[in-house]
């Protein structure tokens, strides 16, 4: 199975195994922190020097989700790049990619607490994006309904038959959806952690992402 | 001093032609006579050999546990000092264990007082305070006491040429072990190092009794020069036996429980008993058991590398006041610390090394010529069968080991970023130097280039990091690291041992920062709930949470504890012990062996069959809800791992969703969905090596290997500077995905051929499976049975099961899923 279907503020999304949610009846579609440039930044800063493929691993998986559901709108949640110097940086075949990626299309960029600036790309910057019912920011705050945010990268540990797999997963309650992080060079933060958990209502649902798509309780 | 032939004084020198070295019997100052006359003692025979030879380049003593080999290594020292007692350095003492280092420390400081001899020993490991080792570095002692890390550190310093400068001698302690390790590549090219700082430096050796003192001799010779091999009395054979029980051992499991009534009984017999256990959670669940069955209140004590420091030292310093009557320990205790009044070693577990166990047996009775006393107990019934073979082998002196492959390139690009630490350096000098090291002298300049490469700009075959290299080099050649700051990174990073992640284990206090306990694996921490206790320093604890990266634990003693997997090093059976035992299955009846351990081969010839050497035999049974299969190739463990990695893969090339296995040096267990109905396909030989190929290219075992090369190598950093880990956990990422990065995008670059290299030195040579097909010529039994068989039962308990990441897990998160949103009423 690669997408899973959930009913959110009263309309239809499709959670997708890639990690990127779909609203088919607008065509948008949502990923969250590509952290695009990672290897660059961490080798700038005198850091490892990280196998450079993470960019066109991330916008691969992007260009395939495109090709098959041709959006409208593409809203990238925040922490698209792993910061600004990343942004101007970003190497050449990257960059062609992105600009092809990006050509006949509304591209929303949302501001995260990595790139919390305007970059060198088009597209429309914002720090918040609303396309009612849905209200798009990258940070989940306190409080808020019917929002879509991104940022803890957030993953669930699943056991069974004496095996334990920890999946990058979207955490959903009636309240809101938190979306994986979608970039190749991401960690992630257990559902379990307090952080996470008190954000979440208590009937909420993790699905996990990966090779295939699965709806646990979080 | 007048340089001349050897005398004939007993010695067995290997090298009988190299002889300029050898100066006339060395006659001992007047001081040291009167310290060995006062102590009764007279100067064994290795020990003169020592002192004659101290002029040659490099000498390797071979000598066992008790045989005064520290003091042969530290006397020519401890004279040259007493005759010139000049400021600075003048002997490194390099030992595999902390402890160990400090232990000398305390000994050798004995003659050296009571002499009145104004030498200054100190020790330098991770344990020693910041402004200790601020001042070794400007002034060093006479004596420095070391660790391979601890050296590595030094020679990373700018002021490395100074503070080394008129070292006279080295001596690597119990380099047996080093030799067996990265962490004795890692030394032996900082003496490299060393030897370029000091040219007249001097290497000694002292090892215990190995298989092949020669391929020690060309690690630790500093290449082209030669090394003596001078080998001191092995004295008598031990006293060693197996320890009857009233109980026969479990049918299965680890551990020996059932034997803890007659090992307390031995433990009131003798003075002090060394238990060694193989692992250290086999260790914690055993002293658990015998503290319950202690009625007499023994002080007993347990020792293992998963430890605190803190737990660790306070159980050293009683057993050297003489306060415990047992300790229970793993390899921690392997090497020589002089722990006085051991009298006996109890061996709990199959020995899985003949080698080693000479080398325990040696820790009961430090007095020279006299026979060690030691007892073997099996946990399990196939154990007996194992210590049956290693008991032959000892009197038999047939020691085993594997030789030693080429150095790891992972090492190599750490000294070279080591050496970047320390200054600027010229290519071809730190070439030149490398390929002096015993390890690394066939390294090709190719080879060595592609390393610095990897250092400078990660190697990749898209040239991303021209801007940011961690290396770049000068207008004048040399190479130096672009921002100076990396040094501390580099530094924090020293150190080859990078096998599990682990995590602290600390008493949860008010405020927290409660005392440590010791460390758990990371991977059985993921595992723990809250209120879920466990063992760990002989104590069941309850977990609280994570506190960052530690494990907060209270005091609850009410619950069943689970056990800890801690990273303890997991030994594998010689491939001779493993011969020695399938022969033992040849046998007609066993009247050698114990009858409950007869009846259980009888039991298994009957219900099944015995593996025989010129057949394979399998068995396939259900059992837990999955469905195993047994494959007893005794090829040894890491052919038996390939074969499983092979095999698996073309399991779930046919549908049979394979979980996971483990292999051990007589078999293979595997467990899945569903059965394996026909085994000859997949034993076809040509299908096995066209396996091989795929196998090579992704699996579980080459991603390990990967994570511990990528740490190695400097490609991950497992410590980062306190200002940089605010970032939080959702910044680190798994190294999987990095293999996986790079074996789609540059599978030629460096990393991924160290870890093919890895790999097969890991997992051997296919060239071992490939005689396993040859002897079985293709004679396959097949036992489809309905339940384990009695010689399957120990595998289940086998550590180091290895999950197989393929469509059967994908089937279990569906079916899971299922099952937790139905038993939340949430599913549609």
């Amino acid at each position: 199975m690669n997408e899973y279907q959930i009913a959110f503020a009263g309309i239809p999304l499709i959670a997708t195994a890639s990690g990127a949610l779909w609203w088919a009846t607008e065509r948008v579609l949502c990923v969250s922190d590509l952290h695009l440039g990672k290897s660059e930044r961490i080798a700038r800063r005198g850091g490892t020097l990280l196998p450079p493929y993470e960019n066109r691993e991330t916008l691969g998986r992007l260009q395939t989700d495109l090709d098959r559901y041709d959006p409208r709108v593409v809203v990238c949640l925040g922490d698209s790049f792993d910061d600004l110097r990343a942004a101007d940086h970003l190497d050449a075949e990257s960059t062609q990619t992105l600009v092809t990626l990006m050509a006949g299309r509304d591209w929303i960029w949302i501001e995260g607490n990595h790139d919390p600036g305007p970059m060198g790309f088009g597209g429309t910057h914002m720090r918040e994006l609303s396309l009612p019912p849905l209200l798009f920011r990258h940070i989940a705050q306190p409080g808020a309904d019917r929002e879509v945010s991104g940022h803890y990268h957030p993953k669930k540990r699943i056991t069974g038959r004496g095996r334990s797999v920890l999946r990058p997963c979207f955490l959903i309650d009636q309240k809101r959806v938190i979306l994986p992080a979608y970039g190749a060079y991401t960690g992630g933060l257990d559902c379990e952690t307090p952080v996470l958990a008190d954000l979440v209502g208590p009937d909420a649902v993790a699905i996990l992402v990966g090779k295939s798509v699965a709806a646990v309780p979080a | 001093m007048r340089w001349s032939p050897p005398a004939s004084a007993g010695a067995q020198v290997s090298f009988p032609g190299v002889t300029a070295y050898i100066r006339a019997m060395v006659t001992l100052p007047p001081p040291f006579q009167t310290w060995f006359a006062s102590r009764g003692w007279s100067i064994h025979p290795h020990q003169q050999q020592m002192l004659d030879r101290s002029g040659a380049p490099t000498l390797l003593l071979i000598a066992p546990t008790g045989g005064g080999k520290t003091l042969a290594g530290f006397l020519p020292s401890l004279i040259e000092l007493s005759e010139d007692p000049a400021d600075g350095l003048h002997t490194l003492y390099v030992s595999p264990l902390k402890a160990l280092a400090a232990d000398i420390k305390r000994n050798l400081r004995t003659p050296v007082e009571e002499m009145g001899l104004r030498i200054r020993i100190e020790d330098r490991t991770g344990d020693t305070s910041q402004t200790q080792k601020k001042r070794q570095r400007a002034d060093p002692p006479h004596i420095l006491l070391t660790t391979p890390e601890s050296l590595a550190l030094l020679t990373s310093y700018e002021d490395a040429p100074r503070m080394f400068k008129g070292l006279q001698r080295v001596v690597v302690d119990e380099i047996h072990a080093l030799a067996e390790s990265k962490r004795g590549d890692q030394l032996m090219l900082g003496l490299a190092r060393l030897n370029s700082l000091c040219p007249g430096l001097r290497r000694v050796g002292l090892s215990a009794t190995v298989e092949d003192p020669a391929a020690i001799a060309r690690l630790l010779a500093r290449h082209p020069d030669p090394c003596e091999i001078l080998n001191a009395d092995p004295g008598p054979d031990p006293d060693i036996a197996m320890l009857m029980t009233d109980d026969p051992p479990p049918w299965a499991g680890g551990g020996g429980r059932y034997a803890i009534p007659a090992v307390l009984d031995e433990v009131k017999k003798h003075n002090t008993t060394l238990i060694f256990h193989n692992t250290r959670a086999q260790a914690e669940i055993f002293f658990h058991a015998l503290w319950l069955a202690n009625e007499d209140d023994l002080p007993i004590g347990i020792h293992h590398g998963s430890l605190a420091r803190e737990q660790r030292e306070k159980v050293e310093a009683a057993m050297v006041a003489g306060d415990l009557r047992a300790i229970v320990c793993t390899g921690s205790l392997d090497l020589g610390i002089d722990w006085g009044d051991v009298d006996l070693v109890i061996q709990v577990g199959a020995p899985k090394n003949v080698k080693r166990l000479v080398q325990r047996i040696g820790r009961a009775n430090h007095r020279y010529n006299a026979p060690s006393k030691a007892l073997l107990v099996p946990a399990n019934r196939f154990e007996i069968v194992e210590c049956h073979a290693a008991l032959e082998a000892v009197k038999e002196h047939d020691l085993d080991g594997d030789p030693r492959g080429r150095g790891p390139r992972d090492v190599l690009c750490q000294h070279i970023l080591i050496t970047a630490c320390a200054g600027p350096f010229e290519a071809d000098t730190l070439y030149a130097e490398v390929i002096t090291t015993g390890a690394y002298v066939n390294l090709t300049r190719p080879e060595f280039d592609d390393c610095l490469d990897f250092c400078a700009t990660g190697g990749y075959a898209l040239r991303a990091y021209d801007r940011w290299q961690r290396l770049m080099q000068r207008p004048d050649g040399q190479w130096q690291l672009r921002d100076p700051r990396a040094v501390r990174q580099i530094r924090m990073n020293i150190g080859t041992i990078w096998d599990y992640e682990t995590l602290k284990v600390a008493w949860k206090g008010r405020g927290g920062g409660g005392r440590p306990l010791g460390e758990i694996e990371e991977g059985f921490a993921s595992t723990l709930t809250h209120g879920d206790t466990f063992l760990i320093g002989g104590q069941v604890v309850r977990f609280e949470g994570m506190r960052e990266l530690t494990v907060e634990v209270t005091r609850r003693a009410d619950k069943e504890p689970k056990v800890a997997t801690f990273n303890g090093t997991k030994f594998a059976t010689s491939t001779q012990l493993s011969d020695r035992i399938l022969r033992i299955f040849q046998q007609e009846d066993w009247p050698d062996l114990p009858e409950h351990t007869a009846n259980w081969l009888r039991l298994q010839r009957k219900v099944s069959k015995l593996p025989e050497p010129e057949r394979l035999l399998v068995e396939s049974f259900p059992h837990d809800g999955r469905n195993h299969t047994v494959v007893y190739g005794f090829a040894g463990r890491n052919a038996q791992q390939t074969l499983a990695l092979i095999v698996t893969q073309r399991m779930e090339e046919e549908g049979l969703h394979p979980l996971g296995f483990v292999a051990t040096d007589y078999a293979t267990l595997i467990w899945g969905l569903d059965p394996l109905q026909n085994a000859d396909p997949l034993f076809d030989p040509d299908g096995l090596r066209e396996g091989l190929e795929k196998w090579l290219s992704g699996n579980a075992v080459m991603k390990r290997t990967f994570k511990a090369s990528a740490y190695i190598a400097g490609l991950l950093d497992k410590n980062f500077p306190q200002s940089a880990r605010k970032s939080g956990r959702q910044a680190t990422f798994s190294s999987d995905i990095l293999y996986d990065t790079l074996h789609k995008y540059d599978p030629n670059h460096l990393l991924l051929q160290i870890t093919r290299e890895e790999a097969l030195r890991g997992l051997i040579d296919f060239g071992r499976i490939e005689t396993m097909i040859d002897r079985i010529g293709g004679r396959i039994d097949h036992s489809i049975l309905d339940r384990v068989t009695p010689l399957a039962a120990p595998l289940f308990l086998e550590p180091g099961r290895i999950a197989i990441h393929g469509s059967g897990t994908e089937r279990v998160i569906a079916e899971e899923a299922e099952r937790l949103m139905m038993a939340a009423g949430l599913a549609s």
